[in-house]
């Protein structure tokens, strides 16, 4: 497969680049931060996305979308992380996109695929209930009650799960915590009853939702693929979310190090820039060579995506667990850089390093996507 | 059948009939390897023909024009002779400095008559070539080297020393930095030269290493004549050719250190060597977590690899990459050889026949000039620093 963009992601990766500058610069994260938004992001914007296809950039063209593929999800994420866009992009467009387009019934895809592209309804995932990412352990409990099931449980690291119109649950129809089969994938609607949502902000000021489910009531068309076999599409479905937090983070990784060489060759101190020191200079090559194994391990994984590889696995676990390590490397080094700047609010790099911790986190943090590629070479 | 598939057919077919059965071992060590040159001992007759056959087919050197030795290949086609190659384990039937260093700055930088006289013999094995770059003097900072050239007319005249030319007394001819202007600036009074070493007034002295093996000498040169045929590119423009050279040189450690990753994990020979715990793992917490993190690093350098090699097909020069390569390939590549060390434990500490002669520890005490020799991994990281990154100048 080749490593370089054809055309049109180059026009795309142009378009995301001038329009995000444009209408969503770090500038207006902050604003949007400053102002206590409750929402976490602009409903403008998103809609201004939905009619540029971006938000649709996963969806099948007969339900509505542009079908452009990862590749280009993944070229509007890394833009978006250079500028520290808040979306609901990773949860709608990527996740929930995955789920209806590979595993969704057909009424499913026609109900919900053309509402995600024109940007009228907002999705989340709850995967995770414990701090550390673990979907095989899944507890929350479904028991079959009637024509459909009741869910009982708590989820957390929600993204987007106070705004979201619709939640997909991976819940536990048999087996025990630990065992890959007997999950199943609900979905339900954001408003049903017995369903308390608790939006918290994150250390980088996005918000995420943990969830409290108290005998909510589906019907068993809510289901999304097999009873029980809920695994295996979940894990595609998280490598689509991996693999476009790996580009994400190199997008933050890419800025937060631009910055960072930015500001060190303008400081002057001894009368001279300290960029022109040796100490600064080998650090900052040596984060230039990461970066680019960054860039070249995202694109690995979001061309394994769209290639329905069945190692796709493999390459978003490499891209996670290498980026999530430079994407921190490059704002610790970024703050350090900065020197006491960098420990204000005022710069933004302080603002990388917080989105960093949160995005290397979600869907499994380097130790954890590291640990696999070990399993995967069988030591 | 396209015609990559009658090239894939008609190659597989040659290899069979062709590759004797000694050379298809898939060895690699620095022991199966074949220099050739004059004083060459082939140390079977099967390694001899092997030379020989794939010299005829032009497959020594598969890119190469076919009047300078080659076969004239596409980069397709010599994947495919790669890939077919691999497929039987044949070795690779030659290794020459000519090949990796000399032939691609020849190539750029040569006159056609220059082509003609030193490219077929490098790709026939028939002469063995070295290089000679660093003095004692001018080591990371290369381009203050002294040993000096005098325009004598029709040839010059060569007095001074070089180190660490790497198999010196073994080489036929070497390719040689001179310096030819004394007042110009340092960059700009070098010239590029070639020689042989057979010429009166060259000595060479091999130098013990920590591994106990002396691959690289000292080289003397005492009123050696060189003739003006033998000036590559323009006088006092061989800095050009020096680093253009150098670039390749750079990129081609990287890679080689890349694509290392292609057989057993480190993973796996700790597995086999230490022994797994009952959840599978290395049953050593603390040192799988250090070789974890050495396969992604390997990983991801792979596929870094992968892309600059696409990049440079399609036209896009490297420069200053091919210090990202060399910096970071041979910085992991000592990485993995201290951790193989760490598996291996005293039964690798020790020389002697048990384990092929202390062959892990030579190999790791080798590792530790990967980024001291092509230039230090601090001038690499200096090079990116400088033309990458454009960062000021103290």
């Amino acid at each position: 497969m080749s490593m370089m963009l054809n055309e049109d992601q180059e026009m795309l990766r142009e378009a995301a680049a001038g329009f995000l500058k444009e209408n969503a610069p770090v500038s207006a994260f902050r604003e949007m931060r400053d102002s206590n938004s409750t929402e976490g992001f602009s409903r403008d914007l998103w809609s201004e996305m939905a009619q540029m296809g971006w938000v649709g950039i996963l969806v099948p063209e007969e339900y509505g979308g542009s079908a452009f593929g990862m590749v280009g999800a993944g070229l509007i994420a890394e833009e978006m992380g250079k500028h520290l866009t808040t979306s609901p992009f990773l949860s709608t467009s990527v996740l929930a996109t995955t789920a209806f387009a590979k595993f969704g019934s057909e009424a499913q895809k026609q109900h919900h695929l053309p509402k995600i592209s024109s940007g009228e309804c907002l999705y989340a995932l709850a995967v995770d209930e414990g701090a550390k990412h673990a979907p095989a352990k899944i507890n929350l409990k479904a028991e079959r009650s009637g024509n459909g099931f009741k869910l009982s449980g708590q989820k957390t690291f929600v993204a987007n799960g106070h705004v979201a119109d619709h939640v997909i649950v991976a819940a536990r129809t048999s087996g025990e915590a630990g065992d890959e089969n007997g999950i199943t994938l609900f979905l339900m609607d954001a408003n049903s009853m017995g369903l308390d949502k608790t939006a918290s902000s994150m250390v980088d000021n996005s918000s995420s939702a943990r969830l409290r489910l108290s005998d909510v009531e589906v019907n068993a068309d809510a289901i999304i693929g097999e009873i029980d076999g809920g695994f295996e599409p979940l894990e595609t479905i998280l490598n689509a979310g991996r693999a476009c937090l790996a580009a994400e983070l190199t997008g933050c990784a890419d800025q937060a190090f631009n910055t960072t060489v930015a500001y060190i060759n303008e400081r002057k101190q001894f009368g001279v820039p300290v960029g022109s020191f040796q100490a600064l200079q080998h650090r900052a090559a040596h984060l230039h060579t990461e970066i680019e194994m960054a860039k070249a391990v995202t694109l690995a994984a979001l061309q394994s995506v769209d290639g329905e590889d069945e190692h796709a696995w493999r390459l978003t676990a490499l891209a996670k667990a290498k980026v999530g390590q430079v994407a921190l490397l490059a704002a610790q080094e970024g703050v350090q850089m900065h020197g006491g700047m960098g420990m204000t609010d005022a710069f933004d790099i302080g603002l990388y390093l917080k989105r960093v911790r949160v995005a290397g986190e979600m869907f499994g943090d380097a130790s954890w996507h590291a640990n696999r590629i070990a399993e995967a070479l069988s030591f | 059948m396209s015609d990559l598939e009658t090239f894939r057919n008609e190659t597989r077919e040659w290899l069979d009939k062709n590759c004797p059965a000694d050379m298809r071992d898939g060895a690699v060590s620095e022991a199966t390897q074949c220099w050739g040159g004059r004083n060459w001992t082939f140390t079977s007759e099967g390694q001899k023909l092997w030379l020989e056959r794939m010299a005829a087919k032009g497959w020594t050197v598969p890119t190469w024009p076919k009047e300078y030795g080659g076969a004239g290949l596409s980069k397709d086609e010599t994947e495919i002779l790669q890939a077919e190659m691999k497929a039987i384990g044949a070795r690779k039937p030659h290794d020459n400095f000519g090949i990796t260093m000399l032939g691609p700055a020849l190539l750029k930088f040569g006159t056609h008559e220059q082509k003609l006289e030193h490219l077929p013999p490098i790709a026939r094995g028939e002469l063995r070539w070295c290089q000679g770059y660093s003095e004692p003097g001018a080591g990371s900072d290369l381009a203050s080297l002294r040993t000096k050239a005098e325009d004598k007319g029709d040839h010059y005249i060569v007095n001074g020393q070089k180190i660490w030319t790497s198999y010196a007394d073994k080489a036929d001819w070497i390719f040689c930095l001179v310096r030819t202007d004394f007042d110009a600036a340092k960059h700009k009074g070098i010239s590029f030269v070639l020689f042989d070493m057979a010429t009166d007034g060259v000595t060479t002295k091999p130098i013990k290493l920590i591994s106990g093996s002396s691959p690289f000498c000292e080289t003397f040169f005492d009123d050696v004549r060189v003739e003006k045929s033998n000036l590559v590119h323009k006088p006092n423009k061989g800095w050009d050719v020096a680093k253009y050279l150098l670039t390749h040189e750079r990129g081609m450690i990287g890679e080689v250190f890349g694509n290392m990753t292609g057989g057993r994990s480190l993973g796996e020979i700790a597995a086999s060597e230490i022994g797994i715990d009952d959840m599978g793992r290395v049953d050593d917490p603390l040192l799988r977590a250090k070789l974890v993190q050495a396969e992604v690093d390997s990983l991801a350098f792979s596929t870094l690899l992968q892309s600059v090699s696409e990049r440079a097909e399609a036209g896009e020069s490297l420069g200053a990459v091919s210090s990202v390569l060399k910096y970071y390939g041979t910085e992991m590549n000592k990485r993995r050889h201290e951790l193989l060390m760490e598996i291996g434990g005293s039964d690798e500490l020790e020389w002697s026949e048990q384990n092929d002669d202390g062959q892990r520890s030579k190999d790791w005490l080798r590792t530790k000039g990967n980024s001291i020799e092509g230039g230090t991994s601090e001038v690499q990281l200096q090079i990116v620093a400088k033309h990458i990154l454009q960062m000021p100048n103290a």
